[in-house]
């Protein structure tokens, strides 16, 4: 079966992405994104650790390590860019100004709770940082991940087994098998990939799904 | 005449007690203020309680502070990190207290103490684990948990220059936590690579006013090269 790579992920997430939107990439899958903006189209990345106008890494040897991105590597600020205290940071992402944030999960809940900073493991060291601000944040929370675990099962859920890292904040969900949003009336497809039968999706998707618009007159 | 300019980093340690609580500055390494700490580690004061973003990083400043088994307690929001190995024993030994809060309210919190807030409901984590056993309050349709300020008595804080009132101006992203420990704690002190006169920083771009500044030490530029690998 045909499924989307990471990079045609986070190239699809991208589209997403319009001109002029204030934007937080999260840790991990979603750093991606940056790479597939397209060139011309103005959009500011935000950094947890206060700088908006984020550009691209540096060159080698070029690198200063007072001015790095939440994942501590050095980064680079654009034109325009500024650098602000902590507490203004969150209030960016708590505030409501972030017009996107991107995260990757380990769960989400049909009603789009999030489960993407704890597996619960007894000896794992619990770390959080700003997953939980971002969730709650930004006006539209997309999750970019892998549509089922390594074993085979469906990482869209019911109801989240993990710890919570927000409640019914997920508006988009992009796997590397379909495009899904979480409306009123339910989780339903927007895209899917190609080749894909509605069905077969569904029969991977833990959670009843709404076919895509524009197959239900086909239906 | 006012001079908060101290002449060496273990003199403007020398006060600290076992017990206090400790604002410490820094997002990984950027804005750690190492300096101070290893002064502080020299010092010997114990039984602390540590509040910064992360748990430390390999075995420098906080990290080292926290191999000398100076810390009881440490409040922050990230402490796992690729190289955190001198944490990540202490807490599965059972050696170190931590509580974990998400990063925009350790912020807040910080912020609250410093700006003398009481109290204030945050959307952050709500429903979560980490908003367990809180008060929440349902306001206009949304529900927030209830957080208290987050005091210090020392904040230990890394600036680019600063002058003998304490005025300070940070360097790019090595700024986060510092300007709100200042206000935070009751005692706040601020390693600079520079110490410039009065009038030379211009007053339209001072981040951080003297008042909320004790003390100042300047310091060769410590930065430390290292990078901590994927964390938040």
């Amino acid at each position: 079966m045909k499924r989307f790579t990471r990079d045609q992920m986070a190239a699809r997430v991208a589209r997403d992405i319009q001109e002029g939107a204030y934007v937080n990439l999260g840790i991990g899958l979603p750093t991606l994104v940056a790479n597939h903006l397209p060139k011309g189209r103005e959009i500011f990345l935000h950094s947890e650790n206060g700088l908006l106008g984020m550009g691209p890494a540096p060159a080698q040897g070029e690198e200063d390590f007072d001015l790095i991105n939440a994942g501590k590597q050095p980064v680079t600020l654009l034109p325009g860019g500024a650098y602000f205290h902590h507490a203004d940071s969150f209030a960016m992402m708590r505030g409501g100004h972030l017009d996107i944030c991107v995260l990757g999960a380990f769960q989400v809940s049909a009603t789009g709770d999030l489960a993407n900073w704890h597996t619960g493991a007894p000896d794992a060291i619990p770390a959080v940082g700003g997953a939980m601000d971002l969730a709650i944040g930004a006006k539209r929370v997309f999750v970019m991940m892998e549509h089922q675990t390594r074993s085979g099962e469906s990482k869209i859920v019911p109801r989240c087994t993990y710890p919570l890292t927000g409640v019914a904040c997920v508006t988009r969900v992009f796997t590397d098998l379909a495009v899904i949003d979480i409306t009123p009336a339910g989780m339903r497809v927007a895209e899917m990939v190609e080749g894909l039968p509605f069905d077969e999706l569904q029969r991977m998707t833990a959670v009843p799904l709404l076919p895509p618009v524009a197959a239900l007159g086909a239906a | 005449m006012i001079n908060k300019i101290v002449a060496s980093l273990d003199a403007s340690v020398a006060d600290i007690p076992d017990g206090s609580t400790i604002m410490i500055g820094g997002f990984g390494t950027a804005g750690m203020p190492s300096a101070l700490v290893d002064a502080l580690i020299r010092q010997g004061a114990r039984d602390l309680t540590i509040v910064g973003n992360n748990a430390g990083n390999a075995e420098i400043g906080l990290a080292a502070l926290l191999k000398a088994r100076r810390a009881r307690k440490i409040i922050c929001s990230f402490p796992r990190q690729t190289d955190s190995y001198v944490f990540d024993a202490l807490y599965r030994a059972g050696d170190i207290e931590l509580e974990l809060v998400p990063q925009g309210n350790l912020a807040e919190r910080i912020r609250a103490a410093g700006a003398g807030i009481g109290a204030f409901f945050t959307p952050t984590g709500y429903g979560t684990p980490l908003a367990e056993g809180k008060e929440t309050r349902l306001i206009d349709g949304r529900n927030y948990v209830l957080e208290y300020p987050l005091h210090a008595d020392y904040a230990l804080i890394k600036a680019d220059r600063g002058d003998r009132w304490g005025n300070l101006v940070y360097r790019k992203t090595a700024r986060n936590f510092g300007p709100i420990m200042a206000s935070a704690a009751r005692c706040s002190i601020a390693q600079v690579r520079e110490v410039v006169p009065l009038g030379a920083l211009d007053p339209e771009i001072i981040v951080t006013p003297g008042i909320f500044v004790q003390r100042v030490v300047a310091i060769r530029d410590d930065a430390v090269r290292a990078v901590a690998g994927a964390a938040a």
